[in-house]
């Protein structure tokens, strides 16, 4: 016998929709098998991992509270993956978009004004779409492969970052540690549940998603940008601009990035630090496509990506396994995600061998 | 005529059935070849023939039936093997490396070592043989199709074949170049080479062949003597039905100048594309206006020219309604009433995995479907049902993909959406291209339709006979440049074949040689 693959007639709309769930299966499955392998009980592991993040409103809130830079970022992300315009550089993104916004804190920190928080989130996306223009430009101009110069921007604005809060930003009062001063009040996000961390961002969150859903699925702009991702000579042929689309694909990515760096700052973190984001901006794209680069789907995968960031801080405390256990499983779900999408075009078929 | 008693046949086939997912290409089908036949194997795009071809030279695997070689049951798992049995096939998209000289195609093709000039005189030999005349020493990118073609068959011919297939071998030729053809095809059967001639031409099978084996929709529906038929009663059996007449109607008087192209030059990026050059045309309110010419000579990139694809450096040169539009897009040149059907439908016209809904959209957005930047959608879902019912476009509804319909009904349905926007310049390419018959008249009807209600009609094609039924003036492209306009009712196949060839009165001296044979 022998297992072969045969191509199908159309890609099988029920497997776009089972794969990401056939990749959390076999993620589970081999993050139980390599707890097992690792010397811990797979059984504790599981429940440290997975159910220990879900276990009281706290832990939940938590949840939310990762998934909103997540959610943001990818809603953000999808826009331009629709159009085949990929940018892989939101990490970078969010990193500007929190100096941009920071900046602002800080320039105005015994500012009392209502106004200094809606200024923070406007200098935070448009810092994110500066960072996120320079690709687009390249790619429009010059034909720059937008994923080299979008991934690659992402090490320069980490070193951008390294240098703020190790010189010119570094706080005077603050024994030398290389971070900023904290964000007066007026410049934090206020919180929405009292006793939880989570704050307003997360409305920014679920408002970019129904924003992003209009977007892709009413606008006329959206529908081209769809064209345009799938089938490019038909965008030719009816007249959209393919220039537009990276412009807007790139923005959008670059915006919400931002905004997610400037919540991260004004919210959790409450300073601008070398430690902004633990690679949101990186695990957003794969939130992107285990969602199917469909807001609904984001919100759902957006919740799973922070239950492998929260299970692996608890793996840290209660296994004593390292930190990156977090990013294996991020992997293992990438990983395990190509290889069902395989099914969605197709078919397994077992066959006689021939002689 | 060969002798078809005494011996064993050259190739049997027997139930030859191949299934891909979505179609059935062969199903059970039957065929005999004698030494020195020339064989036609007659059909409809999409009927199996190159399936079936495919199937005989090793390319694909049948999924059952037999394949029988001079009394010998043979299976050919390859084309090398198939060639090993001494068969030979020159398919209808060449396969030859343009940056390389002829002898060196050659060459590449053959086992054992090169010896490229004594490979260079055997060429000359065989090109002398059987009058196929071309140079060894020359670069592939530099040569006609015609010589293309001639290369393809010589190095065919070169391994001394028994059979020989040739896929639609006359689309890229003209009149006069097909002769030649024949020619050589003749020759070739009278030493005993049998030939399989894939067409769905019917005159030229009936000028050419002995037999014919027809298909339909992956069987055989008949086999007969071509000489004995007519081409209505071939045509039966390869539609089904019989062909429906298209009336013409003569033009009415002189119309608005909708289209005109006034010395247009543009270079291509592609090094092997055509340049145009001082391309002049009018097209005007009330007429259809036909370019013929043999694929390769500039159709593509007059084509982009037209629908605002590429822009040209000279916006002045592509005038529509009385504006210039070189440099305008699509988009733009749309707004001033042009409309487009281009040759390709799948993923150009229509996007695959759209609905017919979304489809619509595409072009024809500018019909109400947007309010606002958004979409309504009721209102492009009724333009496509509209459309789908006007044209008879067989698909589930306005909601499947269009990618699920076929090559034919996909057609229509963006032939139906460009006309359904009431163009005042209306631009097809190859409008009936893969068409079933009966399509392809409603389509031809429909364009006469749009004519006579005062809309300018620009019609590039390959086929002369669609170009001849529906023109009421053409012009043909050769290497870039156009010839004169004449009427159809002044001229004939005859001359618009030698105009093909680059050969119009008061054609300017060109170099190098014209893209035909």
């Amino acid at each position: 016998m022998w297992l072969k693959f045969e191509p199908r007639a159309e890609p099988s709309r029920l497997m776009t929709y089972l794969s990401p769930l056939l990749a959390v299966g076999l993620m589970f499955l081999s993050g139980l098998l390599l707890f097992y392998v690792l010397g811990k009980d797979p059984i504790e592991g599981f429940r440290v991992f997975f159910l220990y993040p879900m276990k009281d409103a706290y832990s939940i809130a938590e949840l939310f509270l990762k998934a909103t830079p997540l959610m943001l970022c990818a809603v953000g992300l999808s826009v331009g993956f629709k159009a085949n315009v990929w940018n892989i550089g939101a990490e970078g993104q969010l990193l500007i978009g929190a100096l941009a916004g920071g900046w602002v804190a800080l320039r105005f920190e015994h500012s009392t004004s209502p106004f200094l928080l809606p200024a923070m989130i406007l200098a935070g996306a448009v810092g994110g779409m500066l960072w996120a223009a320079i690709p687009a430009f390249l790619r429009t101009r010059f034909n720059a492969n937008e994923i080299l110069t979008s991934l690659m921007l992402v090490y320069v604005a980490e070193l951008v970052v390294s240098w703020l809060v190790h010189g010119p930003w570094k706080d005077p009062d603050g024994f030398n540690f290389p971070q900023t001063k904290v964000f007066s009040a007026a410049a934090t996000l206020p919180l929405m549940l009292a006793g939880t961390r989570v704050n307003i961002a997360l409305l920014f969150a679920l408002g970019a998603l129904v924003a992003g859903w209009l977007f892709m699925n009413r606008s006329f702009l959206g529908y081209q940008m769809k064209v345009a991702g799938q089938a490019e000579n038909a965008g030719r042929y009816a007249g959209f601009s393919a220039r537009r689309s990276v412009w807007f694909g790139m923005l959008a990515g670059g915006a919400m990035a931002g905004i997610a760096g400037i919540s991260e700052v004004a919210g959790p973190v409450g300073q601008i630090t070398e430690k902004i984001s633990p690679g949101y901006g990186f695990a957003a794209m794969i939130v992107a496509f285990v969602g199917r680069l469909s807001p609904i789907g984001i919100l759902f995968s957006s919740l799973l990506m922070a239950i492998l960031y929260v299970g692996g801080e608890q793996a840290q405390q209660y296994l004593s396994l390292p930190s990156s256990i977090s990013k294996v499983f991020q992997g293992m779900l990438l990983f395990f995600l190509l290889g069902s999408d395989v099914f969605i075009n197709f078919r397994p078929r077992f066959v006689r061998r021939r002689k | 005529m060969p002798n078809q008693t005494a011996e064993t046949p050259r190739l049997a086939i027997k139930g030859i059935r191949k299934v891909y997912p979505s179609v059935v290409a062969n199903d059970g089908i039957d065929l005999t070849v004698m030494p020195g036949e020339i064989h036609a194997v007659l059909g409809e795009n999409g009927a199996g023939k190159s399936t079936l071809m495919k199937v005989i030279y090793g390319v694909i695997r049948p999924d059952e039936g037999e394949i029988i070689w001079e009394g010998q049951a043979v299976t050919v798992p390859n084309p090398a093997q198939a060639r090993a049995l001494g068969i030979g096939m020159v398919f209808q998209h060449f396969s030859l490396f343009e940056t390389l000289t002829v002898v060196q195609n050659v060459a590449l093709a053959l086992p054992g070592d090169f010896d490229l000039p004594a490979l260079a005189k055997r060429i000359e030999e065989v090109s002398e043989r059987y009058g196929l005349p071309v140079d060894p020493r020359r670069l592939v990118h530099a040569l006609s199709v015609g010589e293309r073609q001639r290369v393809e068959i010589i190095r065919c011919l070169l391994q001394n074949p028994r059979l020989l297939i040739l896929d639609e071998p006359t689309s890229v030729l003209t009149p006069q170049a097909v002769r030649k053809l024949f020619e050589t095809l003749r020759k070739l059967a009278s030493e005993g080479v049998s030939i399989l001639y894939i067409s769905h031409k019917l005159d030229e099978i009936q000028e050419l062949c002995h037999r014919a084996t027809v298909l339909r929709g992956g069987r055989v529906t008949g086999t007969c003597n071509p000489a004995q038929e007519t081409p209505k009663t071939m045509a039966r059996m390869m539609i089904g039905e019989d062909l429906p007449a298209c009336s013409h109607g003569e033009p009415g008087a002189e119309g608005e100048l909708r289209l005109e192209l006034r010395g247009l030059d543009h270079p291509t990026d592609d090094p092997f594309g055509t340049q145009l050059r001082n391309i002049c045309l009018q097209v005007r309110s009330g007429e259809i206006v036909g370019i013929a010419g043999v694929s390769g000579n500039g159709q593509q990139e007059l084509l982009r020219a037209i629908s605002g694809e590429e822009v040209v450096r000279d916006h002045q040169t592509v005038r529509m309604c009385g504006q210039d539009v070189g440099h305008l897009n699509p988009a733009r040149r749309r707004a001033l009433g042009m409309c487009f059907v281009p040759e390709e439908r799948l993923g150009r016209g229509a996007v695959p995995r759209l609905t017919l809904t979304e489809n619509a959209l595409l072009t024809a957005h500018r019909k109400g479907m947007l309010s606002g930047g958004l979409i309504r959608f009721k209102v492009a879902q009724r333009f496509a049902e509209d459309c789908i019912a006007r044209f008879d476009v067989k698909c589930g509804g306005a909601a499947s993909e269009a990618k699920s319909l076929s090559g034919g009904n996909l057609q229509k349905f963006i032939v139906g959406r460009e006309i359904m926007q009431d163009p005042k310049l209306l631009v097809l390419a190859q409008p009936t291209w893969g068409v079933d018959v009966g399509a392809a008249s409603f389509i031809r009807h429909s364009l006469l339709e749009l004519r006579n209600s005062g809309t300018a009609i620009l019609v590039i094609s390959e086929e002369l006979e669609e170009l001849f039924e529906i023109c009421d003036r053409m012009v043909v492209i050769a290497k870039g440049t156009l010839s004169p306009s004449t009427a159809t009712s002044e001229t004939d196949v005859e001359e618009i074949g030698m105009w093909m060839s680059g050969m119009w009165p008061g054609a300017a001296e060109q170099d190098g040689a014209p893209h035909v044979a």
